[in-house]
C-alpha cells in the first residue's frame, strides 16, 4: 500500500517536470504526431491556425469579462447603466462588428482550407498501389492485390503487461505482430472493409480518420513522405477488444519495399505449402498451443473456460450464457446443447474457424494458414478436457476452404 | 421586467394541502412536481458522477486495474445514458415546472396529471437501464448496454439483453419528454397572466419554450430509430445491416438527428437562465431580450439541420461533409449574439458577486471554451484529427458541465432561497464554486491535449505516452467528485431548516420577476388569481 | 376547490391523483415484459399481461374521470385551450414519428440501396462483398431471398377508399352534432367505427396473405422491414384510434357532447384525420411507387 503510495507521489513528480518542460517534449506530448502526408500537413496547419484564433477569441473575451468585473462592480461603479440594446446607427454598426469578423473567421479564414483539405482528401485518383484493410473485432487485415500477399496484423503486447503482471513495453499497446508496410513518396489509395462492426482507421501522422462499415466499402489515400514507424488505432468503439487493436504501418523506401514484397511472397508460399503436410498429434498440438495463445485466448482464455456472456468455453460440458444470436449460432452448429457448451462436429468446428459466426464477436480466421487452423482445432478438441482425440490435417482445412 | 399589481399577487393559502405519500406520489402540483424532478436528477448527477470516478480510476494508470473491459464498456455507456437523460434533462424539467408557472403568473402547469405521469416515468427508465446489472449477478445476461451511449448499429446488434432494456428505456424516456414538453408548450401558450404578451414571457420560459419545440421535434425520430434497433435485433429485420439493403449509418443519421438537437434541449434552459442571474447580480435590465429570444428560435431551426457533423469519418459523400460544415459554422452566429448579450447585461452593472453569480460567470468562461473549441470540431478536414478523441471527450464536457451544469448550479443557487424560505451557506457556495472551477480544468484541460496527442475515446486501457496527463485528469476528476458533495451538504443544510438567515420575498436585491413577488418559499397554491401585467 | 363555474373561475387544477403514477407502472411493466419476452425469457409473460390490463384499467379510469369532471362543469374555455393544444402537439409529435419512418424508406431506398450497388463499379468490383447485386426496388438487399409485392391496385386501393369514406362520415358526425341532429352523430360515429374496423380486417388479411403466398415477411430485407413497420404502425394507430371512436359513440349514446362544446369528439376526428392522411402518404410511397 505505502509502496504504491510512493510510486504515486514518484509518477506525481514526474508529470509535473514533465509538464515544465513539455516544449521540448512539443511533438510526443501536446501536439499532432509528426505529419507525414499531404493531408496530415494541412490538418496540422488548420490545426494551429484555430488554436491562435480561438486563444485569441478567448483571451479577449475572458479579458473584456475580468475588466467588466472589477470595472463594473458596485464598490467602482455603484449606479448601474440602464441600456437594454444599441441605440442608434453608431451603436448597431458597433454592435455588428463582432459578427462580421465571426462570419469572416468561419467562413474565410477556417473556411478555405477547411474546403481544400476536405477535397484533397475526398481525391483517391491517380493511386499507384491499392491495399485493402480489413478490420475485424479485433484485428486488422491487409492485403496487397496486386502482389498476391495478405496478413493478419495482430496485437503483440502480452496479456502479462496489460494485467500489470509484467514492466510494459515502450510500445505498449501499439505493437503488433505484423506490420502493415507501405512504400514512400507512392499514392496508395486504401480500401477499408469490415466483417462485424464499425471500426475506424486511424494513423494520427497520415491525418486521417476513416470509419469502415460492414457490408460497405470505404476509402482513403496516404502518400507517405518519410520511411519510418507509425503508430495508429481503433477510433470506433467496436466492442471489448477495441483498445486492443492497434494499426503499425511501417514505411519503406519504394527499393526497401520490392524487397519486402519478395520476401513475403517466399514466405507466404511457404505457409501455403505446409497446406500438404501431414503432422503427428503432438506437433499439431504443440503448434496449436501457440497459435491458440496468439490469437484465441485474448475471448476464450488461455484455460479455454472463455467469459461469460460474452466469450464461450472452449472446453466442453462449461455452462454458457450470452445473446440470443450467439447462443442460437452456437446451437445450430451443435456445439450448445441444453444450456452446456458441448463438442460439435469437426466440420463445423472447421467452419467456424475458418468463416467466423456473423452476427457475433466471433471472426473469420480465414487468414491464418490452413495448417495453423489445423493445429488449433486438434488442440482445441484435445486440451481443456476435451479428449476426442480427433487430429485434424492441413489438407482438410484446406479442403473446406477451397469447397467455399 | 414588468410592473404587478401586487394585490392580486398574493394569494389566499389553500387549506386542502396533501399530506403524506400521496403528496408525492400523486402529485398535481407543479412545485411539488418540480421539487421531484430536481431531487431525482440531482441523485441521478451523484449516480452519474460516480460512475465517472470509475471511469477516471481505471484511467488513472496504463493496465487493466479497477473494471474489466466489458464492465468499462457497460459504465461509459451508462454514465453518458444517465447524464444525459436522468440528471440534466430532469433538472431543467425541474426548474420549468417549479418556476415557470410562477414566471408567466399562472395557477399550475396546464395539464397537472399529465405532467405527473412525464415525471413518473422517469424513475421505471433509469431502473431498466441498470436492472440487467442486478439480472447479472443473478447469473441472467451479460449486463447493461455496453455500446457507448450513441447505441451504434451493429455493435448495438451484438450486444446482450441490456441493450433492450436500454431501448426500451429510451421508449420510456421518449414518452417522458413528449409529455413534459407538450405539457410546457401549453402552459406558456395558455396560462400567461393578463397582459403578458409573448415578447414580454421571461427568457427561461422563452428558452423551454424551444427546448420544448426540439424535443418534439426529435425525440420521436429516436423512439422509432429504437424500435428499429429491437427489431433488428429480434424480429429478422435489416434496417440497419447491409445483407438485407439497409445501412449502419443511417442509425448514426438517426441517431444524431436527435443527438444534435439534444446538445441545445440540454442548453438552451440554462441559456435561459443565466440572463436572469446576470441581470440581478448586475443591477441592470437584461441586455437584447428580443435579440436573445430570436436566438433561442435560430439555434432550435438550425440545430435540426446540422446533425451529421457528428459523422465526419462515416464516409459521406464529399458535398454531405461540406454542407454540414457550413451550416454548422452558421450556428457560431446566434450563439455568439447570445454570448454578447451576456456581456451587454453585465457591462457598465454594479455586480456583486454571490455563489449563483460565480457560477454564470464560469459558465460564460466554460462553455465559451466549448463553444470555441466546437468551431474547431465543425471543420470536416480537421475533424479527422480530432474525431473519437479525447479532444472531443474534453469539448462536450465543456460545453455541457461548463454549460449546463454550470448553468443549473447557477439556478439552483438562485433560486433555492425562494424555494425553502432559507438563504444556503454563502462561505460553501464560494469553495464549491472555486473548486469545481479549478477542479474541473485539471480534468479536462488534460484531455484536450490528450486528443490532439491521438489518444482515442472510449478505451479502457492506452500507451505510455499518455499516462501522466491521464494521472493529472483522474486526480482532478476525484477532486471535482468530492467537492459536489458540499453542494449537496450545503443544499440539505438549507433545505432542512439547519442554516440562518430567512430568505426575503425577493431574496437578491436585484431580483425581477413576478417570482419575486411571492413569498419565500411561495404557499403551495401560487396566483390563483391571475396577477396583471402593464 | 370550488366545482362552481363563473365567467371568471380560477384554472382547474385538479385535486392528486392515482392515475399518473399508476399509469406510469402499466408502461413499466409493458416495457420490462417486452424486454424480457425478446430475449425469450418467457418470465416476461407475467409483467406484460399484468401491465397491459393496468393500462386498459388505468386509462378507463382516468378517461372516466376527466369525463366526469367535464359532465360537472369545471372546465371553462381556457382548459379546453390546453386541452386543444395539448391534442395538437400530440398529433405533432406523432407526425414526426412517421415522418422519420418515411424519412428510413426514403433513405434505404434512395441511398443505402443505390450505395451498396455503387460497388460493382470496376472502381470497386474487385474488393466489394456483394459483386452481383444492382440497385432495384424492392429490394431485398444482397443477400435477401427473393419474394413478391402486394400490388397496390387491389386491397391497398380498396383500404384508400375505405379510410377516405371513413373521413367523410366522421365529418358527416360531426355536422350532425353541430346542428343537434343527434341521430346523424350516431349513425355517422357507428359507421365510421365499421368502416375502421373493416380497414383493419383487410390489413390482417393483406398481412398474412403477404406472408403466406408472397413470400413477403420482416425477413425481406429493406423492403420488406420498411414494409411492415410503417404499416404495422399505421395499423397500430387505426386501431388505437377505433377504440377512441367507440369511446366516442359510447358517450354520444349516452347523451353527452352539445353543439357548441364538444372537444373530446373533436380531438377524435383530428387523430382519425391524422391517421388517413399518414394512410395516404403510405399508399403513395409504400404501395404505389
Amino acid at each position: 500500500m505505502s509502496g504504491e503510495k510512493v510510486q504515486l507521489w514518484r509518477r506525481l513528480a514526474v508529470t509535473a517536470a514533465l509538464l515544465g518542460t513539455a516544449r521540448a517534449h512539443a511533438r510526443a506530448f501536446y501536439n499532432f504526431q509528426r505529419p507525414v502526408t499531404p493531408i496530415a500537413h494541412d490538418v496540422l496547419y488548420i490545426h494551429d491556425l484555430f488554436l491562435v484564433i480561438i486563444a485569441v477569441l478567448f483571451t479577449g473575451g475572458l479579458g473584456a469579462l475580468l475588466y467588466s468585473a472589477i470595472a463594473h462592480s458596485r464598490r467602482r461603479n455603484p449606479n448601474p447603466a440602464t441600456f437594454t440594446q444599441p441605440v442608434g446607427r453608431k451603436q448597431w454598426l458597433w454592435a455588428s462588428v463582432p459578427f462580421a469578423v465571426l462570419l469572416v473567421i468561419d467562413y474565410v479564414v477556417l473556411g478555405i482550407p477547411a474546403l481544400h483539405s476536405i477535397l484533397a482528401l475526398a481525391d483517391t485518383n491517380d493511386a499507384q498501389m491499392t491495399v485493402k484493410v480489413t478490420a475485424h473485432q479485433w484485428h486488422w487485415q491487409y492485403q496487397y492485390p496486386v502482389y498476391g500477399i495478405g496478413f493478419s496484423s495482430n496485437l503483440s503486447t502480452p496479456q502479462a503487461q496489460i494485467e500489470d503482471r509484467a514492466p510494459k513495453d515502450k510500445h505498449f499497446l501499439l505493437e503488433v505482430d505484423h506490420p502493415l508496410v507501405l512504400p514512400t513518396h507512392e499514392k496508395i489509395r486504401l480500401i477499408l472493409a469490415s466483417t462485424d462492426v464499425i471500426h475506424a482507421f486511424w494513423v494520427p501522422s497520415f491525418g486521417i480518420k476513416q470509419d469502415v462499415v460492414p457490408g460497405y466499402l470505404r476509402e482513403t489515400w496516404v502518400e507517405i513522405e518519410k520511411p519510418g514507424t507509425y503508430r495508429g488505432q481503433c477510433a470506433e468503439l467496436c466492442g471489448v477488444g477495441h483498445a486492443f487493436m492497434p494499426i503499425v504501418v511501417v514505411a519503406k523506401s519504394p527499393a526497401d519495399f520490392q524487397q519486402w514484397v519478395s520476401q513475403e511472397q517466399s514466405r507466404e508460399a511457404a505457409v501455403r505449402a505446409t497446406a500438404t503436410e501431414t503432422l503427428t498429434q503432438a506437433q499439431l498440438m504443440a503448434r496449436g498451443q501457440a497459435v491458440y495463445l496468439k490469437n484465441c485466448a485474448a475471448c476464450h482464455q488461455a484455460n479455454g473456460m472463455g467469459l461469460t456472456g460474452a466469450f464461450p468455453p472452449i472446453a466442453a460440458g462449461r455452462p454458457f450464457n450470452a445473446s440470443p444470436q450467439m447462443l442460437a449460432a452456437l446451437k445450430s452448429l451443435g456445439f450448445y446443447a441444453n444450456g452446456v457448451i458441448v463438442e460439435g462436429p469437426v466440420a463445423k468446428h472447421i467452419r467456424i474457424v475458418l468463416h467466423g459466426i456473423p452476427g457475433t464477436p466471433m471472426p473469420s480466421w480465414s487468414s491464418l494458414s490452413a495448417l495453423d487452423i489445423a493445429a488449433v482445432i486438434t488442440f482445441e478438441r484435445n486440451s481443456f478436457g476435451n479428449h476426442t482425440g480427433e487430429v485434424i490435417e492441413p489438407a482438410q482445412v484446406a479442403a473446406a476452404e477451397s469447397g467455399h | 421586467m414588468s410592473a404587478v399589481n401586487s394585490a392580486a399577487a398574493h394569494p389566499e393559502e389553500h387549506h386542502d394541502l396533501p399530506r403524506g405519500m400521496k403528496r408525492w406520489l400523486y402529485a398535481t402540483n407543479h412545485k411539488d412536481i418540480g421539487t421531484m424532478y430536481l431531487v431525482f436528477g440531482t441523485l441521478m448527477l451523484f449516480v452519474g458522477g460516480l460512475l465517472a470516478e470509475l471511469i477516471r480510476s481505471e484511467l488513472m494508470t496504463p493496465a487493466m486495474r479497477v473494471l474489466s473491459p466489458e464492465a468499462y464498456n457497460q459504465v461509459i455507456t451508462v454514465h453518458g445514458l444517465v447524464m444525459v437523460f436522468a440528471a440534466v434533462m430532469p433538472l431543467t424539467a425541474g426548474l420549468a415546472n417549479y418556476l415557470i408557472p410562477l414566471m408567466i403568473g399562472a395557477p399550475d402547469m396546464a395539464l397537472p396529471r399529465l405532467n405527473n405521469w412525464g415525471f413518473w416515468l422517469l424513475p421505471p427508465a433509469a431502473v431498466l437501464l441498470v436492472l440487467p446489472w442486478g439480472l447479472k449477478l443473478l447469473g441472467i445476461g451479460t449486463g447493461t448496454i455496453d455500446t457507448g451511449w450513441t447505441m451504434y448499429a451493429p455493435l448495438s446488434t451484438q450486444s446482450g439483453p441490456g441493450a433492450d432494456f436500454a431501448f426500451v428505456a429510451v421508449l420510456l424516456l421518449g414518452l417522458s419528454s413528449t409529455m413534459a414538453s407538450i405539457n410546457i408548450l401549453v402552459t406558456v401558450l395558455n396560462q400567461r397572466a393578463p397582459g403578458m404578451t409573448m415578447m414580454k414571457v421571461p427568457l427561461f420560459a422563452w428558452s423551454w419554450v424551444i427546448t420544448a419545440l426540439l424535443l418534439i421535434a426529435v425525440f420521436p425520430a429516436l423512439m422509432a430509430g429504437s424500435i428499429m434497433q429491437i427489431t433488428d435485433r429480434h424480429f429478422g429485420t435489416h434496417f440497419f445491416s447491409a445483407a438485407g439493403g439497409g445501412d449502419p449509418v443511417l442509425w448514426e443519421h438517426i441517431f444524431w438527428f436527435f443527438g444534435h438537437p439534444e446538445v441545445y434541449i440540454l442548453l438552451l434552459p440554462t441559456a435561459g437562465v443565466l440572463p436572469h442571474v446576470l441581470s440581478t447580480f448586475s443591477r441592470k435590465p437584461i441586455y437584447g431580450y428580443e435579440a436573445q429570444v430570436y436566438s433561442f428560435c435560430a439555434i432550435g431551426v438550425m440545430s435540426i439541420v446540422v446533425w451529421a457533423h457528428h459523422m465526419f469519418t462515416s464516409g459521406m459523400p464529399t458535398a454531405a461533409n461540406i454542407y454540414f460544415m457550413l451550416s454548422t459554422m452558421a450556428i457560431s452566429i446566434p450563439v455568439a449574439v447570445l454570448f454578447f448579450c451576456w456581456f451587454g447585461t453585465l457591462w457598465r452593472g454594479s455586480m456583486t458577486f454571490e455563489t449563483p453569480m460565480l457560477f454564470a460567470l464560469g459558465y460564460i468562461v466554460l462553455f465559451g471554451i466549448g463553444g470555441l473549441t466546437g468551431l474547431v470540431l465543425s471543420d470536416a478536414a480537421a475533424d479527422q484529427q480530432y474525431h473519437n478523441t479525447y479532444f472531443l471527450v474534453a469539448h462536450f464536457h465543456y460545453a455541457l458541465f461548463g454549460g449546463p451544469v454550470m448553468g443549473l448550479f447557477a439556478a439552483f443557487y438562485y433560486y433555492l432561497p425562494k424555494m425553502t424560505g432559507r438563504m444556503f451557506s454563502e462561505r460553501l457556495g464560494r469553495w464549491h464554486f472555486w473548486l469545481t472551477l479549478i477542479a474541473f480544468n485539471v480534468v479536462f484541460l488534460p484531455q484536450f491535449l490528450l486528443g490532439i496527442a491521438g489518444m482515442p475515446r472510449r478505451i479502457p486501457d492506452y500507451a505510455l505516452q499518455f499516462a501522466p496527463l491521464n494521472l493529472v485528469s483522474s486526480l482532478g476528476a476525484f477532486v471535482l467528485g468530492a467537492t459536489q458533495l458540499l453542494f449537496l451538504y450545503n443544499v440539505l443544510r438549507t433545505v432542512f431548516g439547519k442554516s440562518g438567515t430567512k430568505a426575503t420575498d425577493r431574496v437578491w436585491e436585484g431580483a425581477q420577476g413576478l417570482e419575486f413577488t411571492l413569498p419565500s418559499p411561495p404557499p403551495f397554491h401560487t396566483f390563483s388569481t391571475p396577477p396583471v401585467t402593464e | 376547490m370550488s366545482a362552481v363555474p363563473d365567467a371568471h373561475h380560477p384554472y382547474y387544477v385538479p385535486q392528486p391523483s392515482p392515475y399518473p403514477i399508476l399509469l406510469s407502472g402499466a408502461v413499466f411493466l409493458l416495457g420490462l415484459g417486452l424486454a424480457l419476452l425478446v430475449n425469450s425469457f418467457a418470465a416476461g409473460w407475467w409483467p406484460l399481461g399484468l401491465g397491459a390490463l393496468l393500462l386498459a384499467g388505468t386509462l378507463t379510469a382516468w378517461f372516466g374521470r376527466v369525463v366526469g369532471e367535464t359532465r360537472s362543469g369545471v372546465y371553462g374555455h381556457q382548459e379546453e385551450r390546453s386541452f386543444r393544444w395539448g391534442m395538437m402537439w400530440f398529433i405533432a409529435s406523432e407526425l414526426v414519428f412517421f415522418a422519420s419512418l418515411f424519412g428510413v424508406l426514403f433513405y434505404e431506398r434512395n441511398i443505402a440501396v443505390p450505395w451498396l450497388a455503387s460497388f460493382t463499379s470496376r472502381a470497386w468490383s474487385a474488393y466489394t462483398p456483394w459483386p452481383h447485386f444492382s440497385a432495384t426496388w424492392p429490394s431485398g438487399g444482397p443477400a435477401g431471398r427473393p419474394f413478391q409485392v402486394v400490388a397496390p391496385w387491389g386491397v391497398p386501393a380498396v383500404n384508400t377508399l375505405i379510410l377516405l369514406s371513413s373521413g367523410a362520415t366522421v365529418t358527416w358526425a360531426h355536422l350532425g352534432l353541430r346542428a343537434g341532429r343527434r341521430g346523424q352523430l350516431k349513425a355517422g360515429l357507428a359507421l365510421t367505427i365499421l368502416l375502421g374496423a373493416l380497414f383493419l380486417a383487410l390489413q390482417i388479411h393483406e398481412f398474412s396473405h403477404a406472408y403466406t403466398r408472397l413470400g413477403l415477411t420482416l425477413h425481406s430485407g429493406v423492403y420488406g422491414a420498411t414494409f411492415f413497420i410503417l404499416t404495422g404502425f399505421h395499423g397500430l394507430h387505426v386501431t388505437i384510434g377505433t377504440i377512441m371512436l367507440s369511446a366516442i359513440l359510447l358517450r354520444a349514446l349516452k347523451g353527452d357532447f352539445s353543439p357548441e362544446r364538444h372537444f373530446a369528439f373533436e380531438a377524435v376526428t383530428w387523430y382519425w384525420h391524422f391517421v388517413d392522411v399518414v394512410w395516404l402518404m403510405l399508399f403513395v410511397f409504400v404501395y404505389w411507387l
